[in-house]
């Protein structure tokens, strides 16, 4: 069986299979209904109540509920930033690392807020401890639990009656927090404790190693640096961070080279349950959801509809990464002698994983919108390069990141069921609520936000000479190196083309505003389809309303997801990756 | 505004204070495994088994190549290469590198180990793929004098399979390798 | 206006066919006015409302202005190039506002025929409500509402009123085309009077409901003329989304520009994407084939229902019809004949069905109500009973009396009764002094039991002569559903719409109607303010409920009902609260207007999907054209193999110019309706306009490019 095939099905089965005790699980916490947990964390979720001075009784209409949430990200983003401008006077810094610049910080701060974590500085080298805990860490937790109320904002205005309310986002967001993120954290930092990710407060040790002679080894650079006789390897608590990085979507790793580092993760099969934990959550919604509008069959048809996309897109992600790229194959046989061995496309990638797994984490990481990753997506083949890519411009929707994956998806169920409901003849609805021009505005509103921030950034990039100059790999592949992190920041998945220079100005300020847009000018129409759903009558089901749920509907669901992208995308991306592969196949370089 | 800020300060004390430490201090029933899997030789640190080391030294089996700066290796500086594939940076570097691996290598018979010719994602990759090591056998038999079998049985005791039979590849951690060839040679 | 048959069946596919005549007489002028419309529309102040075709005019000016530029020697591309997609262009626009053109124009034909109708009219205006006081002669359109005026025998009445006095036969074959005259009388509910309907015989005193501009006619002509029309929610919704495909396809096609310039530069050959071509694409994007088509297919539904003889107050209750899940119907006159008949004699023991049968029939010779006369009917037709000529001195007819609630005959030596069982037991008892126990056998009284239970209403059928007063047994009356009403509301039920029959009888009478009819519901013992509580209750729960009313008392339900059809023949009261006015006042067209709705939202989901999906094999042709220069290796893309870069970009454009004219029958005549769940009606529309909508373009672009290539043009 090709590399990563077997470990894939293995992953899919345990998403599936633990995906629905998880969801019926988050269904009844955010029901505020009794769980196992209670006992434990009820007092936890009181006691933060009572020290923030909430009333979680308190209902709130889909603007307040919307306020709640901008005032709350904003307080966030002050927060985070202020802290890493002053992170060389804070404690817990034993590198002594300077005070982050401006343009980092900011584009930091909205990463991480937004749920992001585009990171335009190398963990290892740029953050304190403190700003790794207390500020990053922090962030991917709150973000997280933010998006997840957003969708549970909306499933619940789905199932209320003729209601001015959708719910209290700081309960929300609370309940998000202690009851599902940080349980699942604290065993998952644990695991990976197990196979071998750090979790101390020591910041490095030094290895005195044992070729102290290397220079360039085993021919890796060119020209050798005179490397010490030292080996500095940094430490510190990345278990911790680890953890939340995954369940939360976050992406954020504490190393430069994120989950691809060995601390990170340092064996196949702490990078299998990386993947296991970072696509879980945004699986189990669909059953949260099937559970709290009460019809598990609607969830299932949400789920089925991400997996045929999940599914296919690691397949072929899968199927091009375990072929190598032919022009190294030529390069190499080009000074004659024995020609390479067939491993798949190895450049940027770990050998503990392989390529075809290395192709699922890619896969993965971007059909969520977590961005982690465990090899270099610069160096993928141009076709699999383009699945991450493409899985970013479906908006994130199969499954998406925690939360925000399941009300891009619902947003698209609303354009679905619109156009499916007229070709029956039906004013359209789902679940009983009518959609009518208000919610139209909003979700083409959605849907329009996207694709115009990625489009009009990336080509304003190609005619500025400052983002040019971000370039790193010249031909079609930069054009796609651009395409891909404005995908990644207004998509909010904060993976890249890592040879593009993100850290220049432009690129740190344009990436930091689409990843602006990209969440929160998003989550506001969502909220008002949630508030003005809320308001309708539910119009009960006969045989004449269109069932938003079977084959049929699935089907139409994957189609309108796919088109409605790839319309807006095909044209860039036969100019991008699609005309590099085929210029490889052609023997070109650049 | 105001009870946003407030919750805000309560949430960060509960996941960015308390979680760490909590996760920390379970950590410390694997002080092993929470310190980074330091490997010590007569209580110096020579490294730690999940980096990997640049070996230049033929007698040593080779790491793969490195981006990191300034040093292939640096363990404080993790980065891949982000060579694109159609790249000409990335062919002429595979070139070179093979050209040097077949004049290091002259004896060494099969394919070239493309791991040996790409760059790794961490530029911290502790393991070569099991015929990389086999591909430098006969090298580091030849400097170190050893019968090449008595070597391919080391690579052979240090090949990992997948673990479990099924996660990830076969692969030869080369720290582990070389200080198993150290202690074969004492 | 087509003349109307027979209403009552609701198999009757009258109102389909009626519409060729209409069609042919529209054929000459009405195309050639729509041509002359559609160049009239290109005005860019009309054509902005259409957001998609505003979009392609402004690209036809851009090329237009490309290509005089090319002419003279300084174009982005050769000028005949330019010329034909510019042309093409140009030919997009017109061709959608043709389609619109035609909509309107056949529209405007039937406003016309009416507004001949409504012409000098002159108006006797009444001082006072009296007939005898004097009158002043006006035009039509002075009147106001409130004027008095007489009409007599042969006058057109001059506008919309409630006739205050008299009773007079009226030809309202001007707006029904119904050619029997109806009657219209002060008081009850047939006071209701239309303009420009003609008095017959006698006379009418009118007061004038409408002001001018505001009839009836009035109405009726801005309707189908499309002046009026505003857009319903579903269209405005559907609009927004048309528009935001646009600006992500024009966005799409605006920053191919700059991306191309960077391939240049990266690739060092080729040259930039033109204008042109950038143009094209986007035309080819976004859709045009339903932003073209989108405003003819809904004065077409318009049109549509004009033709079945319904006046709908706005689009938006058109709509509504589509959406109704709850139908509630008349049980007399919708569901059933409107009498009930006999159906069987069901005779005492001892006493032979012919016996029973000719007792039967001499006590409803004199019997003039539909049920009496359905006695003698099959009495005859089933036992060949011919009714004796008893006439004379000595025969009494008893007519039936609230009191007795008997009716029958006295002959000199017998006496025959049938009433309810009860009376006719009474009648028995008092006969014989109530000593005569058992002269109501327990075997009759267990069918008449029977009988009710059934839904029928047992008569019981009592003689008293020599041998004493006894029951002979029950004739068994019953209300005939009507044929093929069955299937009717089996196929609305698999459309998802619930009937609920509306009726005056008892529980069990109903229960046992809507049983045989395939009601799914039924309200007996039903008042007129019991109807307005079932909408309430209904639309609590969510669901829209549609109606058909005709009295004043009607009134309130029909104002509370989602989609209300009044009948012409109604009271004014009710055709105020209703939204729909059914010219031919037939219960059964509301099932009509159902489908109508239905099939203006299918049509316009189904072209709207078309459009989409088509853009897929645009891709494939323009994509590898537009970049050829640049990037050669893209050519594995153009999998239609289409002769040249300009070849396939004409081709592109000319299918989606050529699709639009080729698709204005289907969007005038509205997509096939069938009552069908919604599943199979998603599945049937997502693999004609769907999946065809995929494939169709990647033929059409491959023979019209065979046709370039043939002609010498690419």
């Amino acid at each position: 069986m090709p590399s990563g095939v077997l470990e894939s099905i293995l992953l899919l089965m345990a998403v599936v299979a633990l995906a629905r005790p998880l969801g019926l699980y988050m269904a009844r916490v955010f029901q505020g209904q009794r769980t196992f947990l209670s006992g434990l964390l009820g007092p936890v979720e009181r006691l933060v109540y009572r020290l923030s001075g909430i009333d979680p009784t308190e209902e709130m209409t889909w603007q307040t509920y919307a306020k709640a949430l901008i005032g709350f990200s904003l307080v966030g983003v002050a927060a985070l930033y202020a802290l890493l401008r002053l992170q060389h006077l804070l404690p817990l810094n034993p590198q002594r690392f300077p005070s982050v610049g401006p343009y980092v910080a900011f584009n930091t701060a909205v990463s991480f807020v937004a749920n992001t974590n585009w990171q335009v500085y190398g963990g290892e080298t740029t953050m304190s401890f403190f700003s790794q805990m207390i500020g990053l860490a922090t962030q991917n937790y709150l973000s997280a639990a933010s998006g997840i109320a957003v969708v549970v904002a909306f499933i619940r205005a789905l199932t209320r009656r003729e209601s001015k309310t959708i719910g209290n986002f700081w309960v929300d967001l609370t309940r998000t927090t202690t009851y599902v993120l940080l349980p699942a954290c604290l065993v998952l930092a644990l695991v990976l404790v197990s196979q071998g990710v750090p979790q101390t407060f020591r910041a490095s040790v030094q290895a005195h190693v044992l070729d102290p002679a290397a220079a360039p080894a085993g021919g890796s650079k060119a020209a050798g640096g005179g490397a010490g006789a030292e080996q500095v390897i940094a430490l510190g608590p990345v278990a911790s961070q680890e953890a939340i990085k995954e369940f939360g979507t976050n992406g954020g790793g504490f190393y430069n080279a994120n989950s691809a580092h060995p601390f990170e993760n340092p064996t196949p099969f702490s990078n299998w349950l990386e993947i296991l934990t970072l696509l879980l959550i945004p699986f189990a919604l669909p059953f949260t959801f099937g559970a709290m509008v009460g019809d598990r069959r609607q969830g299932n048809a949400i789920l089925a509809a991400m997996l045929i996309i999940f599914v296919a897109s690691a397949g072929f992600a899968i199927y091009f990464e375990n072929r190598p790229n032919p022009l190294v194959a030529a390069a190499t046989a080009d000074a004659g002698g024995q020609p390479m061995s067939n491993q798949g496309n190895m450049e940027g990638k770990e050998v503990r994983f392989g390529p075809g797994i290395s192709a699922m984490y890619a896969t993965a990481t971007t059909a969520t919108s977590t961005g982690a990753v465990d090899s270099s997506h610069d160096s993928f083949t141009p076709l699999g390069g383009l699945i991450p890519m493409w899985l970013m411009q479906i908006g994130e929707t199969s499954p998406g990141g925690v939360g925000s994956g399941l009300y891009a998806k619902l947003i698209l169920v609303v354009i679905a069921v619109f156009v499916a409901g007229l070709m029956v003849g039906r004013t359209p609805e789902y679940l009983g609520k009518k959609i009518e021009p208000y919610e139209m505005k909003m979700a083409v509103l959605y849907l329009l936000i996207m694709p115009l921030t990625v489009l009009i950034l990336s080509s304003s990039a190609v005619l500025i000479p400052a983002a040019l100059a971000g370039i790193s790999n010249p031909g079609p592949h930069g054009l796609s190196q651009i395409l891909y992190a404005f995908s990644s920041g207004t998509n909010n998945n904060g993976s890249a083309f890592g040879g593009l220079g993100a850290g220049l100005p432009f690129y740190a300020v344009a990436v930091g505003v689409a990843i602006l847009i990209g969440r929160f000018w998003m989550m506001i129409p969502v909220l008002a389809i949630a508030g003005s759903l809320a308001k309708k009558k539910i119009v009960p089901a006969s045989s004449g309303t269109l069932p938003t749920y079977g084959p049929l509907f699935v089907g139409w669901l994957v189609a309108v997801t796919i088109i409605v992208a790839a319309l807006a995308f095909f044209p860039a991306l036969a100019l991008g990756p699609i005309a590099e592969h085929l210029i490889m196949l052609a023997g070109g370089k650049f | 505004m105001w009870k946003a800020m407030r919750l805000f300060l309560v949430l960060t004390v509960l996941v960015g204070v308390v979680y760490p430490a909590v996760v920390t201090v379970a950590a410390m029933a694997m002080p092993y495994r929470a310190q980074g899997s330091l490997i010590r030789q007569n209580g110096a640190v020579v490294g730690s088994e999940l980096i990997g080391q640049s070996f230049a030294n033929p007698k040593y089996f080779w790491s793969r190549p490195s981006a990191t700066a300034p040093d292939p290796y640096n363990a404080s500086a993790s980065t891949p290469s982000n060579l694109g594939p159609t790249n000409k940076a990335l062919t002429d570097a595979v070139s070179e590198r093979a050209r040097a691996l077949r004049e290091a290598n002259p004896n060494a018979t099969g394919p070239l180990p493309e791991d040996l010719l790409t760059a790794s994602a961490s530029g911290l990759d502790p393991h070569i793929s099991p015929q990389a090591a086999m591909y430098q056998v006969p090298r580091v038999a030849a400097e170190r004098s050893l019968p090449e079998a008595t070597v391919r049985t080391l690579v052979d005791k240090y090949t990992e399979g997948r673990q479990w039979g099924i996660f990830g590849e076969p692969r030869v951690s080369v720290l582990k390798l070389n200080l198993a060839l150290d202690s074969l040679g004492r | 206006m087509r003349p109307s048959s027979n209403n009552a069946d609701p198999t009757s596919a009258q109102s389909a066919k009626s519409v060729a005549p209409a069609k042919s007489a529209m054929s000459n002028t009405v195309l050639r006015q729509a041509f002359i419309g559609a160049f009239r529309k290109l005005d860019p102040r009309r054509e902005v409302r259409n957001p998609v075709m505003f979009l392609v005019e402004v690209g036809s000016v851009l090329t237009t202005v490309l290509f005089v530029q090319a002419l003279l020697g300084r174009g982005e591309a050769p000028a005949k190039f330019i010329g034909q997609v510019s042309a093409w262009l140009w030919g997009t626009v017109i061709f959608a506002n043709l389609a619109e053109a035609i909509a309107e124009g056949r529209g405007k034909a039937q406003a016309d025929s009416l507004r001949r109708g409504r012409l000098d009219t002159m108006a006797k205006r009444l001082h006072r409500p009296d007939r005898r006081d004097d009158y002043e002669t006006v035009p039509s359109q002075k009147l106001i509402k409130g004027d008095i005026v007489l009409i007599e025998a042969g006058d057109i009445i001059p506008g919309d009123g409630e006739a205050i006095e008299g009773v007079a036969s009226v030809d309202e074959s001007a707006v029904t085309g119904e050619s029997a005259p109806v009657i219209r009388e002060s008081g009850g509910d047939r006071s209701a009077v239309t303009g420009g309907t003609r008095v017959l015989s006698d006379w009418l005193v009118v007061e004038i409901t409408a002001n001018p501009g505001e009839t009836f006619l009035d109405r009726m002509i801005a309707l189908v003329e499309g002046a009026k029309r505003k857009k319903t929610p579903n269209e405005i919704a559907l609009d927004i989304l048309l528009a935001g495909f646009s600006i992500v396809f024009l966005v799409v096609c605006a920053t191919l520009l700059p991306f191309s310039v960077y391939s240049v530069a990266a690739t060092g050959h080729g040259a930039p994407v033109s204008v042109t071509v950038l143009v094209a694409l986007l035309v080819c994007l976004i859709p045009t084939t339903i932003g073209g088509l989108l405003s003819a297919i809904g004065i077409a539904g318009m049109d549509r229902l004009v033709r079945h003889n319904v006046l709908a107050m706005s689009g938006r209750a058109v709509e509504a019809a589509g959406d109704v899940d709850v139908l509630l119907l008349d049980k007399t006159g919708t569901i059933t004949l409107g009498n009930r008949q006999a159906v069987a004699f069901l005779p005492a023991p001892g006493v032979t069905e012919k016996e029973l049968a000719e007792a039967a029939q001499l006590s409803s010779i004199a019997d003039e109500t539909p049920e009496g006369r359905s006695v003698t009917v099959l009495a005859k037709e089933k036992y060949g009973l011919r009714a004796p000529n008893i006439q004379g001195t000595n025969v009494t007819f008893v007519p039936f009396s609230a009191q007795t609630r008997m009716s029958g005959v006295d002959l000199p030596n017998r006496e025959i009764r049938k009433g309810a069982v009860d009376a006719v037991k009474a009648w028995i008892g008092g006969a014989t002094g109530g000593t005569d126990g058992g002269a109501v056998p327990g075997a009759v009284e267990a069918t008449v039991v029977q009988i009710a239970k059934d839904g029928g209403t047992p008569l019981t059928v009592a003689v008293r002569d020599a041998h004493g007063a006894r029951a002979l047994g029950v004739i068994h009356l019953k209300d005939v559903v009507k044929g093929g009403i069955r299937e009717r509301f089996a196929q609305l039920r698999r459309a998802g719409i619930r009937t609920m029959m509306i009726t005056g009888d008892n529980p069990m009478t109903a229960a046992a109607i809507a049983a045989e009819a395939g009601v799914d519901d039924f309200l007996a013992e039903a008042k007129p303010e019991n109807k307005l509580e079932l909408i309430r209750e209904h639309q609590q729960k969510g669901h829209l409920v549609a109606m058909t009313g005709d009295g004043t008392n009607d009134a309130p339900a029909l104002a509370q009902a989602d989609v209300a059809v009044a009948m012409n023949s109604g009271t004014q009261a009710a055709k105020e609260a209703a939204n729909m006015i059914d010219l031919d006042s037939s219960p059964t067209k509301l099932i009509d207007i159902v489908e109508i709705g239905k099939q203006l939202l299918m049509t316009r989901g189904t072209l709207t999907t078309f459009s989409i999906a088509n853009d897929v094999s645009k891709y494939f042709a323009i994509i590898p054209a537009a970049f050829a220069g640049i990037y050669p290796e893209l050519g594995v893309l153009n999998v239609m193999h289409l002769a040249t870069p300009n070849s396939a970009i004409l081709s592109a454009v000319i299918f989606n110019a050529l699709i639009i004219p080729a698709l204005i029958p289907l969007a005038l005549r509205g997509v096939k309706y069938r009552a069908a769940s919604a599943s199979s009606l998603l599945s049937r529309n997502l693999f004609i306009y769907g999946l065809g909508g995929v494939i169709a373009p990647f033929i059409g672009i491959k023979l019209i490019d065979l046709v370039l290539v043939a002609l010498g043009l690419s």
